[in-house]
C-alpha cells in the first residue's frame, strides 16, 4: 500500500460524510426525492471507495462478506415483516394503518420501516454484486 | 382458523417469500431443504382451500394494503387461477421429497442452501403470477420467477448450464420486456393496471378492432409466448432443461411454462376477450399453425435426439403445442382439452424428468446408448417412466388420452378434420421417441456402465410412483381434471364477446 | 405534410422506438455476450421511457397536494418504472455474473467460439 497520503486521509475524512448523506437521503425521502434505493446505493458507495483506496481486505474487514450476504434477505424480511405485522393486527397484508394510534402516524411508521428494509437490502445487494465481481480473476 | 381464512391469497405468496428469505440466512443444505419441504407442503393446503372457497362462493378478491382496486393491487382468485395455483403447489409438494438426495448429489455443498432459496423464490413468483389481478404486478412476479430460474439452471453440473442459463436470460428478458410494453400500451389506453378493470374499460372505450388494442395484444402475446416456449420461440428451452439440475428441470417443466400459458389465457380471454373477438383475428390461425408445427417439428427433433433429457425437453415443446392448440380452437371442448392438458402434461413431465433424475443419481450417463437394459436394474423407476411415457403418447387409459380426446372433439366441432389426423399422427411421433427409450431400457442386455445401478431410495421413488399413478388415475377418473377444466372453459368463454 | 407534423409532435415515441429497435438489434446481431447485455439494457431502458413520458403532464407539478397547485403529474408510472429499473439492474447483474463464470469456464465470451468449444468435447 504505497498510496498517496492525501488520498488516504481524504478518503478517511469523507467516508463519514458519505454515510451521513446516505442517511439524509433516506430520511428526506418522506418529503422529497430520496428514499431507501438511493440511500442504499450511496451506502454501498462507501465500500467501493474503501476498496479502491485501501484494497479489498480492508473493505471486507469493515463490511465482511458474510454480513453483506445476510443483509440482502434481512432487508426484505423487514419489509415483509412490516406487511405481516398488519396481517397479525387484523388488517390486510401491507396495510400499515394499524401500526400506530392514528392512520397518518401509522402510515408514516409503516413507510419508515419499509424504507429501512429497502436501505438494508439495496446496500447489501450492491455491495455483494461489487464483491462478486472484484473477487473474480484475482 | 377463521382469522386466517380471508388472508389466504396473501399467505399463498407471502409464506414462500418469507421461506426464501429465511433460506437465504441458512448455510446448510439440509436445514434449507427442511424449510422448503414445510413451505411446499403448506402451499397446496392453502391453494385447495381457496379453490374450494371459489367453487362454493365465487371469486375471491384480496386488496393488498387495504387499497381498493383499481387503485391498489388486487389478488383475484377465480376458477381458472385457483386451478393453476392448485396445480403448481401440488406439483411442488409432490416432487419436493425427491430433491434432498438429488440436489445433494448434483450440487456442491456451499450452494445447496442457495438452491432451495432460489426454488422458494421461483415458487413465490409462479404463485404470484397466477394469483395477482394486476397486470404490472404479474410482470414483477414473472421476473422474480425468471431470475431465480436462471440461477437454478446455472447451478447445473455441466459448464454448458451456464450458457443455457445465459441464453434463457436473454430470451426471457426480451419476452418479459415485450409483455411490459404491451401492458404499457394498455395502461396508456385505459389508465388502469387492474386486469378486471382493464377488460371493462377496453370494452367501453375501445370497442372493435382498434389498432392500438391490437398492438397491445400482439406485444403481450409474443412476450408471453417466449416464456411459454411456443414453437419458433422455444430456442432457449431444450438446453435450459437439458443442463439444469435434474430436480429443477422436473419442477420447471411442470410449472413454469404452465403459468405462462395461464397468463396467455388470462389476457386472451379475460382482458381482451370482452372487447374484441380473438377468434376472428389472424392470431387464432397463427397460433393454430404454430401449435401444429410444434407438435410435428419438435417431436421429429425429439425422435433423433440422443440425450434423453434433451429429448424430453423437445417433447415438452411439442406438448405445449397441444395446449396452445386448445387455446387456438377456443371452443368449449378445445379449451377444456388445452386446460386439462396443462395438468396432465405437468404430472407426466414431472414423472419423466424425475425418472431421468433418478437414473442420473444411480447411473450417471444420460445418452440413450448407455442406458441399455436400465429397466432390469431399476425396474420401478423405469416402470414409472413407461407409464408416463405412454401418457405422453396418449394411450387410452392414461391421462394423455383424455386431453387429446377433448382436443379432437374441439377440432371436429370447429369443422377442422385435418387437425384430428394431425393430433393422431403427432401421437405416433411421440410413440416413436418414447418407444426408442423403452426399447433400449427394457429389451437390451444391461450395459456394464450401469452394472451396479438399482432403484433409488424411497424418498425419490415415492414422488415418482405417485406421479405415474396419477397419470393412470386421471386417465380413468376425469372428474377433478376434465370436469374442473370444463367449468373453467365455460366461465372463460362466457366472458368472451 | 400533416403526417410529418404529427410525427414531429410525437417525437418522444420516435426516440422510444429508436432505442427499442437499436437495443433489440444489438441483442440479435452481436455474438459478444457483454454487448448482448448492453443491448438488452438499452431495450429495457426504452420501455422506461415509454412509461415515464405519458406520466408527465405539461404544467403539472410533483403530486404532493398543495393549495397553490391544481395540476399534478401522474406519479404511478414513476413508481412502476422504479420497480422495472430494479428488475433491470438485477437482470444485468445476473447476466454479467453468468458472463464472468462463462469466461472462467470457456476462456471466451463470444457465442460462436463457445459453441465451437462445446462441439470439440
Amino acid at each position: 500500500m504505497s498510496l498517496d497520503l492525501i488520498l488516504r486521509i481524504g478518503t478517511k475524512l469523507i467516508l463519514p460524510f458519505i454515510l451521513l448523506f446516505a442517511l439524509y437521503v433516506q430520511f428526506h425521502g418522506d418529503y422529497g426525492p430520496g428514499g431507501g434505493f438511493q440511500a442504499g446505493v450511496i451506502t454501498s458507495g462507501v465500500v467501493v471507495l474503501l476498496t479502491i483506496t485501501f484494497g479489498l481486505e480492508a473493505a471486507q474487514r469493515m463490511a465482511p462478506q458474510a454480513v453483506v450476504q445476510r443483509m440482502i434477505p434481512l432487508g426484505v424480511l423487514i419489509y415483509a415483516g412490516t406487511g405481516v405485522a398488519g396481517l397479525l393486527l387484523g388488517k390486510n397484508f401491507l396495510d400499515y394503518s394499524v401500526l400506530g394510534h392514528d392512520a397518518v402516524h401509522a402510515h408514516e411508521l409503516g413507510i419508515f420501516l419499509v424504507e429501512a428494509g429497502v436501505l438494508v437490502t439495496v446496500a447489501g445487494t450492491m455491495t455483494a454484486i461489487f464483491y462478486a465481481f472484484v473477487e473474480r480473476g484475482r | 382458523m377463521k382469522a386466517v381464512w380471508p388472508h389466504l391469497p396473501a399467505l399463498q405468496v407471502v409464506i414462500p417469500l418469507i421461506g426464501a428469505l429465511l433460506a437465504g440466512f441458512m448455510r446448510r443444505g439440509t436445514t434449507a431443504f427442511a424449510l422448503a419441504l414445510v413451505v411446499s407442503w403448506l402451499m397446496p393446503v392453502i391453494a385447495v382451500c381457496m379453490l374450494w372457497q371459489v367453487l362454493s362462493s365465487g371469486t375471491i378478491s384480496y386488496h393488498l394494503g387495504g387499497w381498493e382496486p383499481p387503485w391498489g393491487i388486487e389478488y383475484r382468485v377465480d376458477a381458472l387461477n385457483g386451478f393453476v395455483l392448485v396445480l403448481v403447489s401440488v406439483v411442488g409438494a409432490v416432487i419436493m421429497p425427491f430433491a434432498r438426495r438429488s440436489v445433494a448429489f448434483e450440487i456442491a455443498a456451499p450452494q445447496r442452501a442457495w438452491f432451495y432459496c432460489m426454488y422458494l423464490l421461483c415458487l413465490t413468483g409462479l404463485l404470484g403470477i397466477a394469483i395477482t389481478g394486476d397486470a404490472f404486478n404479474a410482470f414483477v412476479f414473472l421476473e422474480i420467477s425468471s431470475l431465480s430460474t436462471y440461477v437454478l439452471i446455472a447451478l447445473g453440473p455441466d459448464r454448458r448450464a451456464l450458457v443455457a442459463a445465459f441464453q434463457y436470460l436473454i430470451m426471457g428478458t426480451i419476452g418479459a420486456t415485450f409483455y411490459v410494453i404491451g401492458v404499457g400500451l394498455l395502461y396508456l389506453l385505459t389508465g388502469t393496471l387492474n386486469m378486471a378493470d382493464m377488460a371493462v374499460r377496453l370494452a367501453e372505450a375501445w370497442p372493435g378492432q382498434s389498432p392500438a388494442v391490437i398492438a397491445a395484444l400482439t406485444f403481450v402475446t409474443v412476450g408471453v409466448s417466449l416464456k411459454l416456449a411456443l414453437f419458433p420461440l422455444h430456442a432457449w428451452l431444450p438446453n435450459a432443461y437439458a443442463y439444469a439440475p435434474s430436480w429443477a428441470t422436473a419442477f420447471l417443466a411442470a410449472t413454469a411454462t404452465k403459468v405462462a400459458i395461464y397468463l396467455l389465457i388470462r389476457f386472451l380471454f379475460s382482458v381482451f376477450g370482452a372487447s374484441i373477438d380473438v377468434r376472428a383475428l389472424p392470431l387464432s390461425d397463427i397460433l393454430m399453425a404454430l401449435s401444429v408445427a410444434a407438435m410435428f417439428i419438435a417431436s421429429t427433433v425429439a425422435v433423433f435426439e440422443r440425450n434423453v433429457k434433451r429429448m424430453l425437453a423437445y417433447s415438452s415443446v411439442a406438448q405445449i403445442g397441444y395446449i396452445t392448440l386448445g387455446i387456438a380452437l377456443a371452443n368449449q371442448a378445445g379449451l377444456t382439452g388445452g386446460l386439462v392438458h396443462i395438468v396432465n402434461h405437468a404430472l407426466m413431465k414431472a414423472a419423466l424428468f424425475l425418472a431421468v433424475g433418478a437414473v442420473f443419481y444411480r447411473a450417471c450417463p444420460m445418452n440413450l446408448t448407455d442406458l441399455a437394459g436400465i429397466g432390469r436394474r431399476m425396474p420401478l423407476t423405469m416402470t414409472a417412466f413407461t407409464i408416463a411415457g405412454f401418457g405422453l403418447v396418449g394411450t387410452p387409459g392414461t391421462s394423455g388420452f383424455i386431453s387429446k380426446w377433448y382436443l379432437a372433439i374441439g377440432a371436429i366441432e370447429r369443422g377442422w378434420w385435418p387437425l384430428v389426423i394431425a393430433i393422431m399422427a403427432s401421437s405416433l411421433l411421440a410413440l416413436l421417441y418414447v418407444g426408442r427409450v423403452l426399447e433400449v431400457a427394457w429389451l437390451r442386455k444391461p450395459s456394464p456402465a450401469i452394472a451396479d445401478a438399482s432403484d433409488p431410495p424411497l424418498s425419490m421413488l415415492l414422488p415418482l410412483l405417485v406421479l405415474a399413478l396419477a397419470t393412470i388415475y386421471f386417465g380413468i377418473d376425469t372428474e377433478w381434471t376434465a370436469g374442473m377444466a370444463s367449468t373453467v372453459a365455460k366461465a372463460l368463454l362466457g366472458g368472451v364477446r | 405534410m400533416a403526417t410529418l407534423i404529427d410525427l414531429a409532435q410525437h417525437y418522444n415515441y420516435i426516440v422510444t422506438i429508436f432505442l427499442m429497435m437499436a437495443g433489440l438489434y444489438i441483442v440479435i446481431a452481436r455474438g459478444n455476450m457483454v454487448k448482448k447485455l448492453i443491448g438488452l439494457s438499452i431495450f429495457q431502458t426504452s420501455v422506461y421511457l415509454l412509461y415515464i413520458e405519458p406520466g408527465k403532464i405539461i404544467g403539472g407539478t410533483a403530486p404532493i397536494i398543495d393549495p397553490a397547485f391544481s395540476v399534478y403529474s401522474n406519479p404511478l408510472p414513476h413508481v412502476l418504472i422504479l420497480t422495472a429499473i430494479v428488475v433491470g439492474v438485477a437482470t444485468l447483474a445476473l447476466g454479467l455474473a453468468l458472463v464472468v463464470r462463462i469466461n472462467e469456464a470457456y476462456g471466451t465470451v463470444e457465442e460462436e467460439e463457445i459453441v465451437e468449444k462445446d462441439r470439440d468435447v
